[in-house]
């Protein structure tokens, strides 16, 4: 791949039965462009993850996507509350979500512990009050 | 293990592309939570779960699910089973409850995943 690929999202915030919309989208576009499929489901899962914790925390965001030959790198983008304390949210089963989310089957605790997994880079950017950014990237080969 | 075997054991009704039945399922999930399900890693698995909303397809669709079992009676809705067409994957429900489901098709041969 010569020129990288860049791809545009924005996640609504009022809409959680269309949340993922957007990972499903750069799903089929690295399926087309022949990633292999263990890179594909890794980016699909974390950006999955963070497009559900943006309708969860932050009234929705938007996200930017660039593909070049070696890496897929994923920026979330938030104007929600921020976290509070990135360690304890980066602990598995440590959860904010309200118990309603829990009933959508989300809310336990996994979501930044799953992304963190499934990238080969990442950190996350957050004020309180100002809203939360993550940085994400998944190499191809 | 093959879809419509899976469907046997549990004695379940495929609701969706039953073209797609005698497609190999290697591993299975069950859970209502979607984030635990996010955090299993195994090829070809098939996902038991009592969550009905179109998120169980986005997540199958992520972890590259070809089938989803509904246990405890659960019903998809419409817009799941459209989704589930479009995405080329079997949905099946069945009456049995989930640990029973699960103990029957492990019984039968199917394993989960290691999670890491």
């Amino acid at each position: 791949m010569e020129e990288s690929i860049k791809l545009h999202y924005i996640v609504p915030g009022d809409d959680f039965t269309r949340a993922g919309a957007a990972s499903g989208d750069v799903k089929r576009t690295l399926k087309e462009l022949g990633v292999s499929p263990a890179v594909i489901r890794n980016v699909s899962i974390a950006m999955y993850e963070g497009e559900i914790n943006m309708v969860i925390h932050a009234n929705g965001g938007e996200i930017d996507v660039e593909i070049t030959g070696e890496d897929i790198i994923m920026t979330l983008r938030d104007e929600g509350p921020g976290i509070e304390n990135v360690e304890l949210a980066m602990k598995e089963g440590y959860s904010t979500a309200p118990d309603n989310i829990r009933t959508l089957g989300f809310g336990a605790g996994m979501g930044l512990p799953n992304i963190k997994k499934y990238t080969d880079e990442f950190s996350i950017d957050t004020e309180l009050g100002v809203g939360t950014t993550l940085n994400l990237r998944v190499h191809i080969q | 293990m093959k879809i419509s075997e899976i469907c046997d054991i549990l004695e379940g009704e495929i609701i969706c592309r039953a073209d797609l039945t005698d497609t190999q399922v290697n591993a299975a999930c069950g859970s209502d939570m979607m984030s635990d399900v996010l955090a299993f890693v195994k090829e070809q698995a098939t996902l038991l779960t009592g969550l009905v909303n179109p998120q169980v397809v986005r997540t199958a669709e992520m972890m590259d699910m070809h089938c989803i079992i509904f246990v405890r009676g659960k019903r998809p809705t419409l817009q799941m089973i459209e989704m589930a067409e479009d995405r080329d994957m079997v949905m099946i429900c069945t009456e049995l409850e989930m640990f029973t489901a699960c103990g029957k098709l492990y019984s039968a041969g199917l394993r989960g995943g290691s999670g890491k």
